[in-house]
């Protein structure tokens, strides 16, 4: 039987990104496939952020090619950039709510903005979207009222209210303890199958990510080391995956060292 | 040398930021045609910089006027011309002081709240949340001030100097004995059309040249080499509220050249 090749919602081609002659990004490739949840791991400082924020056309990558849904997106050219935007969200490890503005302001935002439809349509999108992340009680509560859980999850209501299909996530658990690492995760696979999107994730945690993701790679150095299944991660004999993976290990075993020199 | 360096370096960085400001003012302009949705920030706006700062007004108005009337009586005397007091304090008033102090207070509040507030949103991340949801941040942002400081700016500014005018009566003729007739009627007889005209031609200007200024050094708070996080804001608030007073009075005089 033939084997179709899967189909790619986001493409990385090359791309290259330095800050003052520094490279951050080396000659990146990747794919992402259509309704998946890709997870890109690496170590603090791998240029995580740097290649989300090239993704997003929010820093200008040096070379290299981006496809969307196949297009190429130029940056700089204004059609190409409205027109990604229009169909990705972006979630930010900052959560960058408006402050002063409610749930539901926040929420109704990109919407008011940038789509042509009614206010009555509006609001009763935005109240859906926080209904579906459970958020109906607290529409008239502004980010500083909520708990950083909820704060995420008002991030995601606002991210997902335009339907996009690619969700960008930027380090979705910085600073969370074990079990609000796991809901994080949790919201967002239960949603990526409910509305059907593209999850693209950075992190570094990475037990959280091999169970939730269908295909995860590791960005050391500014280059892509590896890209697979997390099954293939698990079991990858690669340096810098064991490395990573087996951090908990390494640190075991450097602690049981210094225990026997202290004796 | 190194003077010659450091003159030079100083002059780029002028020119740059002159042409950078210019260009974000542009930008801001033709982000007026695509925005959606103006009227509720437009009337935000307006209450930020009108129904808040006018407490503000209405207190340096008055006592500018009561020391105008004061100073002026005492000039006045010498000359035994008290009876052109109400000249002397609606003029200075209409053509200077209204709006070059009712801009300075705006700026004072209004002004360094705007760069401050925007200087967070660069830092917490908020405006490039707005771009990545394409929404046009000089629209969403910028805008609605603009616009409402080409209404507020000259509103505050006649409040001032009819508050102003009180002030001066006030202390002429209630305190130092000037007939209330003699002055009130000076007042109508000194004031023109053309000054007017002046007064509040002076008072847009000053809304948009302050107003945009404001907003700049807030908007590219992260631009500071010299600091970074809440210095950055605190830096960038000081030189909003720095440049914009000091330009509002280097475009006092040009204006001001034109009238008389």
């Amino acid at each position: 039987m033939e084997k179709t090749s899967p189909k790619f919602a986001l493409q990385v081609k090359g791309l290259n990104k330095a800050f003052n002659g520094k490279p951050v990004l080396t000659g990146v490739e990747l794919g992402v496939p259509l309704g998946s949840i890709f997870t890109v791991l690496g170590p603090s400082g791998a240029g995580k952020s740097v290649f989300l924020k090239c993704l997003a056309n929010i820093i200008q990558p040096d070379a290299g090619r981006i496809l969307f849904d196949g297009s190429e997106l130029t940056f700089g050219d204004r059609a190409s950039q409205l027109e990604f935007r229009r169909r990705c969200s972006f979630l930010f490890q900052s959560n960058a709510l408006f402050d002063s503005l409610t749930a539901l302001e926040n929420v109704a935002l990109p919407l008011e903005q940038t789509a042509d439809i009614a206010n009555e349509e509006i609001q009763r999108r935005s109240l859906e979207a926080l209904r579906q992340l459970e958020m109906e009680d607290y529409v008239g509560h502004y980010p500083a009222q909520l708990s950083g859980g909820m704060q995420k999850r008002l991030a995601l209501a606002r991210a997902i209210v335009t339907q996009p299909e690619l969700v960008l996530f930027d380090e979705p658990t910085a600073g969370l303890d074990p079990l609000r690492r796991n809901a994080v995760f949790e919201m967002i696979a239960k949603y990526q199958r409910q509305f059907g999107f593209t999850a693209l994730i950075v992190t570094h945690d990475v037990p959280e990510a091999l169970v939730a993701s269908d295909r995860v790679a590791l960005l050391n150095q500014g280059r892509i080391c590896f890209e697979g299944t997390p099954a293939e991660f698990s079991a990858s004999n690669h340096s810098v995956v064991s490395d990573f993976r087996d951090s908990a290990a390494a640190l075991q075993r450097s602690l049981a060292a210094i225990r026997i020199s202290d004796r | 040398m190194p003077m010659f360096y450091w003159f030079g370096r100083q002059t780029l960085q002028l020119i740059f930021g002159i042409g950078d400001y210019s260009l974000f003012t542009a930008k801001a302009f033709c982000a007026l045609a695509k925005s959606r949705r103006l009227v509720r920030r437009i009337v935000s706006a307006v209450h930020e910089q009108g129904t808040v700062c006018l407490p503000v007004i209405l207190i340096v108005g008055v006592f500018t006027g009561l020391v105008l009337g004061l100073q002026g009586y005492h000039v006045l005397s010498r000359f035994g011309s008290q009876g052109l007091l109400g000249t002397l304090v609606s003029l200075s008033l209409v053509r200077e002081m209204g709006p070059v102090l009712a801009a300075l207070m705006l700026i004072g509040q209004a002004g360094s709240a705007l760069a401050a507030e925007l200087g967070i949103q660069r830092n917490t991340e908020q405006i490039v949340a707005l771009e990545t949801m394409g929404v046009n941040s000089h629209g969403y942002l910028v805008v609605p001030r603009l616009l409402a400081s080409l209404l507020v700016f000259p509103l505050q500014t006649a409040v001032f100097v009819v508050v102003g005018f009180w002030g001066g009566s006030l202390s002429g003729s209630l305190l130092l004995g000037v007939d209330s007739g003699v002055y009130w009627s000076a007042v109508q007889r000194a004031v023109e059309v053309q000054d007017m005209k002046e007064c509040f031609i002076k008072a847009a200007a000053f809304g948009i040249l302050s107003i945009s200024i404001c907003a700049y050094q807030g908007f590219h708070s992260d631009r500071n080499a010299s600091a970074m996080g809440a210095r950055a804001v605190s830096v960038s608030t000081t030189r909003a509220v720095v440049f914009s007073s000091i330009l509002v009075l280097v475009a006092d005089y040009i204006i001001s050249s034109f009238f008389v």
